[in-house]
């Protein structure tokens, strides 16, 4: 770019002023007014869209939390409850945040499972999907340590399991604990140290999600037919069609968030964790939040320590390679005869993992914890890898604009074309 | 309420009533609803029901010999209680109002003569006047002396001279018996 002010095309005198400097109102328009989009989005690809508002609200509430919360090990637990019955608002701002918790790891297994369905992490969105999982796995960092401040039952036995994990590691793993602990046990320090990250990794993930759509607004937006828009005719401005779509999503979403924080606020947590931490008795059946239980299975399913830790982060692991053990050139499994089913039948297997989670670790639950963590791993290191060689998809369509608008051909004149022409 | 609109295939940009109006109407209903959500963000840095509950603070007065005064704490703020000389009741109702900057008269700031009972922090940015212990400067009129910016307040607590604008504000109180009151 060369040096010198930007030729602003704004009018307005004090937005050309600053856009001339510093061209802020130039990107906007370019990224989310005039950004070429397929014309052919589903209601899947709202869900980025939803993950970006539940990050801004969990930050929103959760900054509010901090200014009355206390992290010491004598005052958590009576924070937290002067926050549900004194500070005012303060339930309401509470159960935002944790079912806001629940609302993002919905949203955000969505918005997963939209880009394995379609194929979003194909080349050349590979590092897209990097990026996104990073993103999750942030999420879970902050979320966990998030769930340990209230310091109730549940937040201080799932604190201690957690962290046991790292003892799997051979010869380091009990340094590494007493080092993640600030002690020998989960303690005061565990808290304070927890609270601090807590409050800082939604802010890297605010950095992560940036690149992410940074990384997007290069590749352009994958869409359901997986095949990339050809011209004009094949995609619409952003806005006003997707901010208009995304808002309708929304809406949607908000009704959801509203009954689960008015109607049913604690029915994704749990009882347990409304008692206060006790060093000394651990409850009969401790569960991690809902959206760990799949990996809690798959923990669970291996009958040896290192081996257990290993596969439930290798569960997350295997997800970076996805775009390299997928070597279909095909992105969309509607064109995937095969895939698709395999796909389906993981998605239904990852439900299955979820629910073998929340029960005891005993009986027919070990056996189908099993068999499904076999099937999770199978489908990304077996049936994805054989599938690029044998199967055979069914025709793409010749572009977007041919499969979408029955007949085919240029777009009808009119309203929408003249918006078009600028993307 | 729409059927006065252009059709819309005589312009390739529409300009439909009908649009407008729902642009507006749905604009409005989320910038109330917007608000509404602002509110509980903006309410929960007001005081919290457990800090409005201790909000009343009991003082036995029965230690506090005259000429004496104490500080107690209420709602986080110092309250002084002045065991009041007859010497100095005197001095405080002598003042003619006309030489007042803040003009009460002294009745009106006491409800029982030997007892002042005011918040003590000064009208002018929140110090704390001296004139509590009986070595503190006690300004010019034998009262309070704010060493901030030098504000002096007569032995009525009343604003003399200096930069602060008003006399020293009387907090709700009662007395419960004799020797006991209630502040708040
Ligand atoms: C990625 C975004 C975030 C996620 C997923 C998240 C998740 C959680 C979860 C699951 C809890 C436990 C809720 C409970 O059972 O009470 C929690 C509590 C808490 N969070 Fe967050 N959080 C996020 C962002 C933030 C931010 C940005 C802050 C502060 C600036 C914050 C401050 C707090 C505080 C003070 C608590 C303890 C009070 C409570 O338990 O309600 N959170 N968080
Ligand atoms: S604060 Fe007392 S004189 Fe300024």
């Amino acid at each position: 770019m060369a040096i010198g002010l930007h030729d602003s095309p704004f009018k307005n005198p004090v937005i050309r002023w600053i856009d001339r400097r510093l061209p802020i109102f130039t990107m906007m328009q370019k990224e989310y007014g005039t950004f070429p989009t397929p014309r052919n989005f589903n209601y899947f690809w709202n869900f980025g869209a939803l993950a970006m508002v539940n990050l801004a609200i969990m930050i929103a509430t959760g900054i509010v939390l901090a200014m009355h919360y206390t992290p010491h090990v004598d005052h958590a637990f009576d924070s937290v409850e002067r926050i549900m019955r004194d500070v005012n608002y303060g339930w309401l701002i509470r159960y935002m945040h944790m079912n806001g918790a629940s609302m993002f790891f919905i949203v955000v297994y969505v918005h997963i499972w939209r880009g394995m369905y379609y194929g979003s992490y194909k080349e050349p969105r590979e590092l897209l999907w990097i990026l996104g999982v990073v993103i999750f796995i942030l999420m879970m960092a902050t979320a966990f340590m998030g769930y340990v401040l209230p310091w109730g039952q549940m937040s201080f036995w799932g604190a201690t399991v957690i962290t046991n994990l790292f003892s799997a590691i051979p010869f380091v793993g009990d340094s590494i604990v007493t080092w993640l602990w600030g002690g020998f046990s989960v303690d005061n320090p565990t808290l304070a140290r927890f609270f601090s990250l807590h409050y800082l990794l939604p802010f890297v993930i605010v950095g992560v999600v940036f690149l992410h759509v940074a990384a997007l607004h290069i590749t352009g937006s994958n869409n359901p037919l997986g095949i990339e828009p050809k011209g004009p005719q094949d995609t619409l401005p952003f806005h006003p069609y997707y901010t208009i779509k995304d808002s309708v999503g929304l809406v949607v979403y908000a009704i959801v968030f509203a009954a689960l924080v008015f109607f049913a606020p604690n029915f994704l947590g749990h009882p347990d964790n409304y008692i206060p931490a006790n060093p000394l008795v651990t409850p009969a059946h401790i569960v991690p939040e809902w959206y760990f239980l799949a990996f809690y299975a798959i923990l669970r399913a291996v009958p040896d320590k290192l081996g257990g830790v290993v596969l439930m982060f290798g569960a997350i692991a295997v997800l970076f390679v996805l775009p390299w053990l997928d070597r279909s050139p095909v992105r969309s499994m509607r064109f995937r005869p095969i895939a698709k089913w395999a796909f389906l039948l993981w998605t239904v297997n990852f439900v299955v993992l979820t629910y073998a989670g929340s029960q005891p670790a005993e009986g027919v639950w070990v056996t189908v914890a099993r068999i499904a963590t076999a099937y999770y791993f199978a489908y990304f290191l077996v049936i994805l890898p054989l599938l690029a060689r044998l199967e055979r998809p069914l025709p793409l369509p010749e572009s977007i604009s041919s499969a979408v608008l029955r007949g085919g051909g240029p777009l009808p004149a009119g309203a929408a074309a003249k918006p078009m022409e600028k993307a | 309420m729409a059927d006065t609109a252009p059709s819309h295939g005589t312009t390739a940009e529409p300009e439909g009533t009908r649009r407008d109006f729902l642009k507006l109407t749905t604009t409005a209903f989320a910038a109330v609803g917007g608000g509404a959500l602002a509110w509980p963000f903006i309410h929960q840095m007001n005081p919290a029901q457990d800090v409005l509950a201790l909000a009343s603070t009991d003082v036995d007065l029965a230690p506090i010999a005259e000429g004496q005064a104490i500080t107690v704490m209420w709602r986080g703020k110092p309250v002084f209680v002045r065991h009041r000389t007859a010497a100095e009741i005197e001095a405080a109702r002598a003042v003619p109002l006309s030489e007042l900057k803040d003009p009460q008269r002294d009745e009106q700031r006491v409800q029982r003569p030997q007892w002042l009972v005011m918040i003590g922090v000064c009208t002018h940015l929140g110090c704390v006047p001296l004139g509590q212990k009986p070595t503190d400067n006690k300004g010019n009129y034998n009262g309070w002396f704010c060493p901030c910016h030098g504000s002096h307040y007569d032995t009525s607590g009343r604003i003399r001279l200096g930069p602060a604008p008003s006399n020293l504000p009387i907090p709700p109180y009662e007395f419960r018996s004799d020797t006991q009151i209630r502040i708040g």
